[in-house]
């Protein structure tokens, strides 16, 4: 029972803490978990979250483009830091408390399930003000001082086209759309950024933390790495995460004139040619991650029905990426 | 000749079985995976009724464009090749028209209430 190893870990680090009580397994697959529980104090329970890769997996699921959850967490704890609304980070496991390679935090109560946070009425006071608000944390993010960052990955336009090509091809399925997606992007390749910074990576809707007051927290920095800062704000803005609502590009909430006024209200700069090339290559990406979940699903013992139907989800966005590169009259 | 009811109409009762006698009864997390179930076997009765008339017409369009005969997967896999090589783009006559045409057969089947989807169909129609 996980609560045993999580008691003994908390009362070593939370100073009063008795116990845990309620721990439940939110998501995860194999290597990766996230865990709610409560750390039971005198003065009040306090609600937490576990993330971790269980004992015996590598603490970054795919070595090449995830920094791993030690990483994960300094960079929450420094966005924490840094006024940007991101939970605080509780403890670094260590590996003598038998729990894995991972670390506790803060849980910041909330919504993360987009379709709720587009349709419910408890966030009709919050859905207009996150397109700006968005653009205010993203240009915090990308103002964390370097010096202060772990080690990260450095991508660029040119490398992400290279990398998405690769996987495409993995794939061995013809998709001309994709093709046509893929030239379009040699030809548009903006070159090196002005700046580097740090991006999150998978800034989006469903990654956010909400309440009806706006966004609590920003989630899953498990792919940041150093790179254009714009790529954020592409990725954002892809069809995929604006849930059915195709006309408020900005994870369905609002305009991109809204995200980018927040991000200049903060005193950065927005490239949006830049922007809509990295909605371009972010709309691929997703795309082809689902083409690459039907080798998945036919590779897997069990043959996970779940990730079957993702495979079938490609057609969404070779209907979108047409909508942008070739729009019909 | 295999008996009858057809896949689709046995699709059909077994879909129909699913989602009014046992859906109502589920919780939580098998609830979600029944819906996506459910969601699947509507999938596939949809492409028994569409694939044939959609793939006929792909492939007479492919054969057109590129002007050589094949299987549906060969074909596509030469356009891929072409688009890729630049040796055809948007300014060749058709390919628009082509892959337009064709991701929307793929939608109908795959996602027809993808809000993009349901967009251009309306603004076509």
């Amino acid at each position: 029972m996980i609560e045993t190893e999580l008691s003994r870990c908390v009362a070593a680090f939370y100073p009063g803490a008795t116990g845990v009580i309620g721990a439940a397994k939110l998501s995860g697959g194999a290597s990766q978990e996230t865990w709610t529980f409560d750390i039971v104090h005198p003065a009040g329970n306090v609600g937490a979250i576990l993330r971790r890769a269980p004992p015996g997996y590598s603490a970054s699921p795919s070595p090449s483009r995830a920094p791993g959850l030690e990483a994960e967490a300094d960079l929450m704890q420094l966005a924490h830091d840094a006024g940007l609304p991101s939970p605080r980070v509780l403890h670094v496991l260590k590996p003598e408390e038998g729990l894995g390679r991972g670390f506790i935090m803060i849980r910041v109560e909330g919504e993360t399930i987009a379709r709720k946070i587009l349709r419910d009425a408890e966030f009709a006071s919050a859905r207009p003000i996150l397109a700006r608000q968005l653009g205010r944390i993203a240009a915090g993010i990308h103002a964390l001082p370097e010096a202060k960052l772990p080690k990260l990955r450095i991508s660029s336009a040119t490398m992400e086209i290279a990398d998405l090509a690769r996987e495409y091809r993995s794939t061995n399925w013809p998709r001309p759309v994709f093709e046509l997606a893929l030239r379009w992007l040699a030809d548009h390749d903006p070159g090196p950024s002005r700046e580097t910074t740090l991006v999150h990576g998978d800034f989006r809707n469903g990654n956010l933390v909400i309440g009806p007051d706006g966004v609590r927290a920003v989630l899953d920095w498990e792919i940041a790495h150093l790179g254009d800062p714009m790529e954020d704000l592409g990725w954002i803005c892809v069809n995929s995460w604006r849930f059915g609502e195709i006309d408020k590009p900005v994870g369905g909430f609002g305009a991109r004139e809204d995200l980018f006024a927040g991000y200049e209200e903060a005193g950065r700069k927005v490239d949006p040619e830049r922007v809509t090339f990295w909605e371009v290559m972010g709309t691929l990406r997703w795309g082809i991650m689902c083409g690459r979940m039907m080798q998945r699903f036919r590779n897997a013992p069990d043959h996970p029905m779940e990730q079957a139907v993702i495979g079938r989800r490609p057609s969404e966005t070779e209907i979108d990426l047409l909508r942008l590169l070739a729009p019909r009259a | 000749m295999q008996d009858e009811p057809t896949p689709v109409e046995l699709i059909k009762a077994v879909a129909d079985f699913l989602r009014t006698e046992i859906m109502p009864a589920t919780k939580g997390h098998n609830a979600f995976k029944l819906r996506v179930g459910i969601n699947a076997l509507d999938l596939v009765t949809r492409q028994l009724a569409l694939q044939g008339p959609g793939e006929a017409a792909e492939a007479a369009r492919l054969k057109a464009l590129l002007g050589i005969d094949g299987s549906l997967i060969e074909l596509n896999r030469a356009l891929a090749d072409k688009i890729a090589s630049g040796e055809l783009d948007l300014n060749t006559p058709g390919l628009k028209e082509h892959l337009w045409h064709t991701t929307m057969d793929k939608l109908a089947v795959d996602q027809p209430n993808y809000a993009s989807y349901k967009r251009e169909l309306g603004d076509k129609a």
